[in-house]
């Protein structure tokens, strides 16, 4: 802060001690006045009177100024003056946070140490995950896990993008984004119809053989880059599988040929920036847990 | 002391408690208008782009403010849970600030980049679709209104007289930015890029 204006804080509220002691002080009353204590005023037969404040009120006015410079003395508010203490609201902040780090630092390194499928069963991994779990993950995967509408369920054991720990803590770390093109362009209505029918037909539901035997045809060359030649998807690019059951955007007729026409592409944020190593270990050990 | 003066004498009396009442102004408020830390942008701060203006806009419209602030306080218990601590030199661009000091729901002054967009669009159109236990309002209108672009321009134009460094080109270009885009689109442009200058690790 600029020393104009250091000095601008410091004389103003010099003034403004000076003036409440003042005014406290000079409107002090001592004794009752030995013969009338009122204002004069009088109205209806009934007086105003004029005593002075009590012992108590106006001591902790003077109570509270004695604070106020004390409090001035030790902590930054006089301008440029950091205050006897050198107490600063950031540097209390970075104290706490180095403190917590010394105490969980030995926990830390020992679970950072141990392989994911160990610790995934450590039930103090679990409890820490849960609560990790409730802060970064629950808002799309939902407080059980179990995903909603667009958003993956972590315990029915399949993976967009791979189970393993590593899969997982890739996820975690960097995220993932999900590549499904909008084919509507380029296979027209009727290729979106039609493979929608081979989707349904290799799910054993049934559909109208003529488009599913088309839909085949067109899988076989759009499709099956990303999903497979039997459909059951391939976890290094994200693509789902396709005749589990499992549907992330639905799996009616409708959803499936949207999914087609318009293409999905959900997105994983990526938490390496939020989370520390350690947290995404033990976040990954809990996320790994709930499917084993 | 002869108060009498002072409490029969009404212009006198406002004149005083003005003096009085000013004081706290005068030291806690006015040096900081003054000051290098609350007047200089973070690095990397840019002016809120058309579209990200109008979703602010919309935030303040459907009163998002009123439940979440965007102020994370240095306190401990705060930064792990919400990211690094707000600075001052973060909001030099925002008139009014959005900072509250209500919590019904969560904090949001890093919430960019911390959920994807679908997640955003399907949690404003109804939260309990993503989130059983909410008790957010919905805000289906928000993917039926469009943004009314002719006047993108001019909230640019005067967001400048108070000090936000819009270039001419960013308000001849406002309009067209946001033509045609849903109010849906403009406010999660909004809170995609809340807070995500400052990052700590946690």
């Amino acid at each position: 802060m600029a020393s104009f204006w250091s000095m601008w804080i410091i004389i103003l509220t010099s003034i403004t001690f000076v003036g409440i002691t003042w005014i406290l002080f000079a409107n002090r009353k001592g004794e009752k006045r030995a013969t009338d204590n009122t204002t004069g005023h009088e109205y209806d037969g009934i007086q105003e009177l004029d005593n002075p404040l009590p012992a108590w009120w106006f001591y902790m006015f003077v109570l509270t100024i004695v604070w106020g410079v004390g409090y001035l003395i030790l902590y930054p508010g006089m301008g440029n003056f950091p205050g006897v203490l050198g107490w600063t609201q950031i540097d209390q902040h970075d104290r706490k946070v180095a403190a917590a780090d010394e105490k969980f630092r030995a926990m830390r390194d020992r679970y950072m140490a141990l392989p994911i499928e160990e610790i995934a069963v450590d039930p103090a991994v679990r409890k820490m995950g849960t609560r990790m779990f409730s802060n970064n993950c629950a808002q799309c995967h939902g407080a059980d896990a179990k995903g909603s509408y667009g958003f993956p369920n972590l315990t029915d054991g399949d993976w967009i993008f791979g189970g393993t720990p590593d899969a997982i803590k890739h996820s975690i770390t960097k995220g993932r984004q999900a590549a499904m093109p909008a084919w509507g362009t380029i296979i027209g209505d009727k290729g979106v119809e039609d493979v929608t029918a081979y989707v349904m037909s290799i799910n054993g539901r049934s559909t109208n053989d003529e488009h599913a035997a088309a839909g085949e045809t067109v899988y076989q060359t759009y499709c099956v880059a990303c999903h497979g030649a039997d459909a059951t998807g391939n976890p290094a690019l994200g693509a789902p599988n396709l005749k589990n059951g499992i549907w992330l955007y639905g799996g009616n007729p409708e959803q499936v040929s949207h999914s087609i026409r318009a293409g999905r592409n959900g997105v994983m944020p990526a938490l390496e920036n939020m989370l520390g190593e350690d947290k995404i270990h033990i976040l990954t050990a809990y996320v790994y847990g709930l499917s084993q | 002391m002869k108060h009498d003066v002072v409490e029969k004498n009404v212009g006198l009396m406002i004149i005083l408690t003005i003096v009085a009442l000013s004081f706290g102004t005068l030291v806690e408020l006015v040096p900081l208008m003054f000051d290098k830390e609350t007047n200089e942008p973070i690095a990397g701060l840019m002016p809120l782009p058309a579209l990200e203006l109008e979703g602010r806009d919309i935030y303040i419209r459907e009163g998002c403010n009123t439940c979440h602030s965007q102020m994370i306080r240095p306190l401990r218990a705060e930064t792990e849970r919400y990211g690094h601590y707000s600075v001052a030199g973060e909001s030099v661009y925002n008139h009014p600030f959005l900072w509250g000091s209500k919590r019904t729901g969560p904090d949001l002054a890093r919430v960019g980049k911390r959920y994807s967009d679908d997640w955003h669009r399907a949690h404003l159109y109804n939260p309990r679709d993503v989130v059983p236990e909410s008790n957010m309002p919905a805000f289906p209108w928000l993917f039926e209104n469009e943004i009314k672009a002719n006047i993108t321009g001019t909230k640019m134009a005067r967001l400048r007289m108070v000090g936000v460094p819009y270039t001419d080109d960013d308000i001849a270009g406002a309009g067209p930015a946001v033509t045609g885009k849903k109010e849906i689109d403009a406010l999660v442009a909004y809170l995609q890029q809340l807070g995500i200058l400052l990052q700590s690790k946690r």
